[in-house]
């Protein structure tokens, strides 16, 4: 495929990524908190920005700030040329055959609970059943189970193996005939796991049913191609791929989104509006109600021009590297415990410490500088299925260092001593 | 351990945390339960005490949270055990007071351990929820809550 053997060259040609350089990028990084240098590794949770977003922001609000799709004068038109080239950037980066295909929103949460909203509700009937797993992340389970309370739809769900990867058989056994829809996360935000999705659609696509893949943990850290991955619709948020918070991305086929009633309504969806008879604009605006984030949709554009140029696989090898060290190093520590081991995984490490609660190992590491997230990462079921009231985690970006690994080890061995 | 550390740390609070008083314990004949949950980070109690005569005359807690919070508990069981109602209201105020914002109003014994945890914003609920929790409990009248 050609986009494939497009990154795998420029991949080539920023072959090591230059680290020191990377963040120099990044403003966020350089302070201290409580007197240590910051180690940000709450990635997982949202990325820092470099200053090539934070910029262009800046030049957005201080030159071209204008509503879009709206105006005839000079910064209306240079608004909306920003923005509408910022879909294209998306659409490249997915490599979706449309821009059509591409419908700006606040997040991954939206751009699911837009899909539940609207096609689920005019096309799930009581006894249609919709599939998740049990390693989904909050946002990828209420809206379902709020449109089966609509509809009278069921919920199933695809348990997960000890190691954090889904049973294949468990999958295999729930598809069905009744299965309309399997929403399923590309990566797991609280074990990692990188979830088989390929293979996951076309087993739903044998059964006739479509599928909504989260993308929110996957697109900052693999390439992603809708295309091969034959995706029925594909969400995920700015702020996890170093881009602002407040934007995110929903792709779905077109043939879909063309069918699909709008989710919100009010201005700049419409093509008419009488008192009697109102008509709808052509996706993707008919799904874009109000005034957007526009300058979140030009900020993600230049998010996804860094990473770009950066080279996705480059980006995926270093943090591969980054794991892979830290997974290492804390498998030594006594009475540690790693939660979520599936031979494929992002850059996040899940842990419990025994003895000590994650909520006095992430203070303890947080005056250390370290930052991790703490507690159940909007995924409850998870802790449940892994008896564990909350976890610790870290979770890597292309700006984090051998050091920064080497600084969690140091800070997990001080927790173990405080309680020692 | 950093002087910062320690001041939350505190060799009080690590203590309690190992050997909580009163805990996974129900006292027998307990009239008022309630139980406490932070979906914030998942530390769960519940609180047991038996009333008599406007008395606690035994309380215990059940249940799992991280350092702060169990310590907390476990600090508040003992020093609740003998007061009456309404010196246990004062004190959760004086704890509250403690936590939230500067001043207790009035000395606080052990409990002033708690006092470094007012500078980690994020762990004030953790200590703040066993109090919460009895506060519950007490409010609940004799009869209507289940003992089991
Ligand atoms: C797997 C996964 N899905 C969905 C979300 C929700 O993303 P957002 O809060 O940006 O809508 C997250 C973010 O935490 C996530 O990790």
């Amino acid at each position: 495929m050609t986009t494939a053997a497009g990154k795998r060259h420029s991949a080539a040609r920023v072959d090591a990524l230059d680290v020191q350089r990377v963040r120099a990028d990044f403003p966020a990084l350089h302070q201290t908190v409580h007197g240590q240098p910051l180690v940000y590794l709450d990635n997982a949770a949202t990325t820092q920005k470099p200053r090539q977003v934070i910029e262009t922001l800046d030049r957005y609000y201080r030159s071209d700030n204008a509503n879009v799709h709206r105006g005839v004068h000079a910064l209306s038109e240079r608004a909306t040329a920003a923005y509408e080239t910022a879909r294209e950037k998306v659409r490249k980066f997915l490599n979706a055959p449309s821009v059509q295909e591409i419908v700006f929103v606040r997040g991954t949460t939206e751009g699911i609970n837009l899909v539940a909203q609207s096609w689920g509700r005019t096309n799930l009937r009581p006894d249609d059943e919709v599939v998740i797993t049990e390693t989904e992340h909050h946002s990828n389970i209420v809206p379902w189970q709020m449109l089966c309370g609509q509809t009278g739809a069921q919920l199933r769900i695809v348990p997960v193996e000890n190691n954090g990867v889904l049973s294949a058989e468990g999958y295999a056994q729930i598809l069905g005939r009744r299965t309309r829809l399997v929403a399923v996360s590309h990566c797991s935000n609280a074990l990692g796991t990188i979830n088989p999705v390929k293979r996951m659609i076309s087993q739903a696509h044998e059964v006739g049913a479509l599928v909504l893949v989260d993308g929110a943990q996957a697109v900052a850290h693999l390439p992603v191609d809708v295309r091969d991955l034959d995706c029925d619709f594909y969400a995920f948020s700015g702020h996890k791929l170093y881009g602002p918070t407040g934007i995110g991305v929903l792709y779905a086929k077109r043939a879909l989104l063309q069918e699909m009633p709008p989710y919100q309504g009010g201005g700049e969806m419409v093509k008419h509006v009488s008192f009697d008879r109102t008509s709808y604009l052509d996706p993707p605006l008919r799904f874009e109600a109000g005034t957007p984030d526009i300058a979140g949709a030009i900020g993600l554009g230049a998010a996804i021009d860094y990473v770009d140029a950066l080279g996705s696989e480059a980006i995926g090898r270093h943090e591969q590297e980054l794991l892979m060290l830290a997974t290492a190093a804390i498998s030594r520590i006594p009475g540690l415990r790693i939660i979520g081991t599936a031979p494929e995984k992002t850059g996040i490490l899940s842990f419990v410490l025994d003895g000590v609660h994650a909520h006095d190992v992430g203070t303890i590491l947080d005056m250390q500088g370290v930052a991790v997230r703490v507690g159940h990462h909007c995924a409850m079921p998870v802790m449940q299925r892994y008896c564990v009231p909350a976890t610790a985690r870290a979770s890597f970006a292309l700006y984090n260092t051998r050091e920064e690994v080497d600084a969690l080890v140091a800070g997990i061995y001080r927790a173990k001593e405080v309680f020692g | 351990m950093t002087a910062d550390l320690r001041s939350l740390y505190e060799e009080v609070i690590l203590d309690h945390n190992r050997n909580p008083r009163n805990f996974q314990y129900a006292p027998p004949g307990a009239n008022h339960v309630a139980h406490g949950y932070n979906p914030l980070c998942g530390d769960e109690f519940t609180v047991s005490l038996r009333l008599e005569n406007g008395v606690v005359t035994d309380i215990g807690f059940e249940g799992a949270g991280c350092a702060i919070s169990t310590a907390s508990a476990s600090l508040m069981t003992e020093i609740v055990k003998g007061k009456t109602v309404e010196e246990a209201r004062a004190l959760f105020e004086s704890v509250h007071g403690l936590l939230t914002s500067e001043g207790s109003g009035g000395p606080m014994g052990k409990l002033q351990v708690l006092a470094g945890v007012r500078e980690y914003p994020a762990r004030v609920k953790c200590a703040t929820l066993a109090w919460h929790t009895l506060q519950a409990a007490l409010r609940k009248e004799q009869g209507t809550v289940s003992t089991e």
